[in-house]
């Protein structure tokens, strides 16, 4: 008796956070899945011209910008993924050396997070203009002439080359502030021990940071490639709504959010829901892989 | 392997904290270790012990004095390459490595060939008996298997000096028993100059060939552990060791007698009157025909091999009562560990309540204890005469507590 009167007080506080989670993520999610089996969904009546089983995915690996956008999305993961962990591990364990302007440094590097991407991405286009940026101006000390980055007409791998230098840099900070939390916990007397067996400062990173670090590295790696293929804010504050020029930085999530633009057009609903489903499969299996990995490499 | 003596020259360490308050943990150290030796730092927490180990380790810069490894200077020199091994209290094993790449760390740190490497981390596994766990990786291992990793770590190298950090503290009674022999063997093999920090005297007098009582960052007093347990210099040091501690009592001297209350505990021949406190030593009382040391026993608490008699303090009223920070802290209140004595409590307070041992007075008398033969049959109530053996007695100033 005692239990269940318990259970029910407890669903009692659960209920206003279960509401929300079924409303708008577990119904959404199932709706989601039955929208890739209905000709052409219509979601203002929820009326929908008949069943097909893979139909609508067809459609989605037909569409023009599908396949520019797979590769695009896996470009930004497998390259500012791994290029902003490593960096963000160097400054952290930099950080966590220094002693003098410890908290400054934490400040400025953390104020990225806190700053919103479609403004920096705005002051990242400024920094890549072909005819005044501070990027072309660096190179042009080299000699290099001028370079269409992020302008219509740029070619497609040097707005790419411009993307990927501005998405690193933004998941920097998080990734600096949870590093660094993780170096902090490392019992001090493991680098004391280390010391005094003379080891050298690469292998004390290689030997004893890293893998004593390699839970906090394994979360970051597995969270930040979920976001990454999720990438699309980015994009959109560097190169506009249509994604470069001629759509050429086009994402998945792009794809998923220029179909549900045109709601009208027959078909399109389930088009954005049959590339989120794409997505989605891509996510899990990637997932499913990092943790695969991470269990060989995680220590402890 | 080469046996050096190390030796601290007026060795201080202030620290300085973010508020500008300094707080000295080590004053002018002075101390020659011989080489090959097993020394015991001991003292209670806080008493700078610790401190003056990492300073001979080089992880803590002293702040004035010298350190000589031999005869060579090795104040400033960095830790890595003053030839030391460190054992840390608690152990410090890299978790993600399995124990033989424990051990064989620091040989890939100085790039020892693959082959001799292995071959010697096993020498040493074998030394401190752990060769059969190569492949586990420490969460796998007891406090005593993970503590023999991390000697056989500090070995490995070959040090020229050995650094033990409260080795035993995190082991239980059982284990500490065993493992304070196991150091001491592996000392005598290797014939390391070792030194190690400990708040247990009792660790420190088993296996140290000398003992350094430190307290308050000053030491007190060095010498063989029978030695300094016989011939204290110092109320803090005969406190400190023994188990049980040493009874104390407020007396006189008077006529060249030792005075408490009515009793006389014995003579002290060539010294002044003047108001004492005397220490015995529990096994210092012997039972006799005729004393004026007449007691009636407490409590008998039996072990079989010998009999404690604890009993009632003889006390006059006219002396106020000394003042217990002469002696310092207690060392039995700083056994963080579960003493025997305080087993001996616990059952005395569970029989109590039960009431198999009656109840004691409500205000905590003041009693002492005497360690006597268990022939005598002694029951609790008994009305016995001590004599006291005037070898286990010590005068003590009631004011500076150094000896009179």
């Amino acid at each position: 008796m005692l239990e269940e009167r318990h259970d029910f007080k407890a669903w009692i506080y659960l209920l206003p956070a279960l509401i929300l989670l079924i409303v708008f993520t577990f119904y959404p999610i199932v709706n989601t899945f039955m929208i890739v089996f209905m000709v052409d969904y219509d979601f203002l009546y929820g009326d929908y011209a008949g069943w097909t089983l893979t139909g609508n995915i067809e459609a989605v690996i037909g569409h023009r910008q599908f396949w520019p956008a797979i590769r695009n999305t896996i470009i930004i993961a497998f390259v500012s993924v791994p290029m902003s962990v490593i960096i963000s591990l160097f400054i952290a364990v930099w950080l966590n050396s220094i002693k003098k302007l410890q908290g400054t440094f934490q400040t400025i590097f953390f104020l990225p997070y806190v700053t919103n991407a479609i403004a920096v991405g705005l002051a990242f286009a400024v920094i890549f203009n072909r005819d005044y940026g501070l990027f072309n101006y660096l190179l042009s000390l080299f000699g290099i002439d001028p370079i269409n980055w992020v302008a219509p007409g740029a070619e497609w791998r040097f707005s790419m080359i411009a993307l990927l230098v501005f998405i690193t840099w933004n998941g920097l900070a998080f990734k600096i502030m949870v590093f660094l939390s993780g170096l902090q916990s490392i019992d001090k007397q493991y680098y004391d021990a280390a010391r005094i067996d003379s080891a050298s400062r690469s292998r004390v990173f290689r030997k004893i940071t890293v893998p004593l670090l390699s839970p906090m590295i394994a979360f970051i790696t597995i969270t930040s490639f979920i976001g990454a293929f999720k990438e699309y804010t980015a994009i959109v504050g560097m190169f506009g709504e249509q994604m470069g020029h001629r759509g050429q930085l086009m994402t998945i999530v792009g794809l998923v959010y220029e179909a549900l633009g045109e709601p009208y057009t027959a078909g399109s609903v389930s088009l954005a829901a049959s590339a989120a489903i794409v997505l989605f499969f891509m996510t899990l299996l990637l997932t499913v892989f990092n943790m695969w990995v991470s269990k060989k490499r995680v220590h402890y | 392997m080469e046996t050096i003596e190390i030796r601290l020259q007026k060795l201080t360490k202030v620290f300085q904290a973010k508020n500008k308050e300094e707080t000295v943990a080590v004053k002018d150290f002075d101390i020659t270790i011989p080489a090959g030796k097993l020394v015991g730092l001991l003292g209670p927490s806080g008493c700078g012990k610790s401190t003056t180990l990492y300073m001979i380790s080089g992880l803590l810069k002293p702040t004035e004095g010298r350190i000589f490894f031999g005869d060579t200077d090795v104040t400033d020199v960095a830790p890595e390459k003053r030839g030391i091994g460190l054992v840390f209290q608690n152990y410090a094993l890299y978790p993600h490595m399995t124990v033989r790449q424990n051990i064989m760390f620091p040989l890939e740190n100085i790039k020892m060939e693959k082959e001799k490497a292995l071959e010697r981390a096993y020498f040493y596994a074998r030394l401190v008996g752990i060769d059969h766990l190569m492949n586990r990786k420490p969460v796998q291992l007891s406090g005593g298997q993970q503590q023999r990793v991390a000697i056989a770590r500090a070995l490995v190298k070959e040090p020229r000096v050995l650094l033990l950090d409260e080795p035993l503290s995190n082991l239980d009674a059982r284990l500490r028993l065993q493992t304070r022999e196991e150091i001491k063997r592996i000392q005598k093999e290797t014939g390391i100059t070792t030194i190690f920090v400990t708040h247990d005297q009792e660790e420190a007098m088993s296996i140290s060939d000398e003992i350094v009582l430190m307290r308050d960052g000053v030491m007190q007093q060095k010498g063989g552990p029978q030695q300094v347990y016989d011939e204290p210099t110092n109320l803090f040091v005969a406190k400190f060791l023994g188990s049980p501690p040493i009874n104390l009592f407020e007396g006189e001297i008077k006529d060249e007698k030792v005075i408490v209350g009515d009793a006389q505990f014995g003579r002290a021949e060539g010294r002044k009157d003047q108001e004492v406190i005397i220490g015995v030593r529990p096994e210092g009382f012997k039972i006799v025909e005729r004393s004026s040391l007449k007691v009636k026993v407490d409590y008998v608490e039996t072990i079989g091999r010998d009999t404690t008699l604890i009993i009632d303090k003889p006390s006059d009223p006219k002396y106020s009562k000394f003042d217990p920070e002469i002696a310092g802290p207690d060392q039995h209140e700083n056994n963080n560990h579960v003493d025997e004595d305080v087993d001996v409590d616990e059952d005395m307070k569970r029989l109590q309540e039960e009431g198999s041992i009656e109840e004691s007075a409500p205000e905590k008398k003041e009693t002492f204890r005497a360690i006597v033969d268990a022939d005598h049959r002694i029951q609790p109530g008994d009305e016995i005469k001590l004599s006291v053996k005037p070898h286990k007695m010590f005068l003590f100033d009631k004011e500076t507590g150094e000896l009179v």
